[in-house]
């Protein structure tokens, strides 16, 4: 194997082990506000590791600029539009979660 | 052997997504659903830009820009128009 080649499968199989724990937390969360701690932090560090490993397969040329444009433009609103929907569910009053035995 | 791999973790995303369709049948409130969406979308943007590399038509990667432009339209937009008209939708 090449060193490209261990760099994309490395960056592969950390993107798809946090997808899978943000599609974890996305079920068994229990609350829209810890919902949204999962879908924005798990999610956005998959996109990023998915999107290095597509760039890291096309080297250094026009369409890893693209690929690391998209990257960049991911990191910045995946969390904003995360914070944007929390916040609307806060205004709306949606409750958040507690346990029985919280005063 | 790149073009498996990267085959291989579009597969693994489309299936994760599958799980927050889940989430947006189930969800008992508006905005779990929208998230869950905005989940969904941020994985067919990754799955567009992997499957791009895989079949070598970067003209695909287009796609994925402007899909992603569109999912943090979608969920900007659902949050005000929830905050400023009350419920929308």
């Amino acid at each position: 194997m090449t060193p490209r080649e261990i760099a994309v499968l490395l960056l592969s199989v950390s993107a798809v082990f946090f997808a899978i724990v943000a599609a974890v937390g996305l079920i068994r969360l229990p609350d829209i506000y810890s919902r949204t701690h999962a879908a924005s932090k798990s999610e956005t560090l998959g996109a990023i590791l998915a999107l290095g490993a597509v760039a890291a397969s096309y080297g250094f040329d026009y369409n890893a600029l693209k690929v690391v444009l998209l990257l960049l433009f991911m990191f910045l609103t995946n969390p904003t539009a995360a914070h944007a929907i929390a916040r609307a569910a806060r205004e709306r009053g949606i409750e958040p979660w507690t346990t029985e035995d919280e005063p | 052997m790149i073009e498996a791999i990267l085959l291989g973790a579009a597969t693994a995303f489309v299936l994760t997504s599958l799980v927050g369709i889940y989430r947006v049948v189930v969800g008992p409130t508006m905005p779990d659903r929208v998230i869950a969406i905005n989940f969904i979308g941020s994985n067919v943007v990754i799955v567009i830009a992997l499957i791009a590399a895989a079949i070598g038509e970067p003209g695909a990667l287009d796609i994925a820009l402007v899909y992603a432009l569109l999912n943090f339209l979608l969920s900007i937009s659902i949050s005000k128009f929830q905050v400023e008209r009350g419920g929308a939708l």
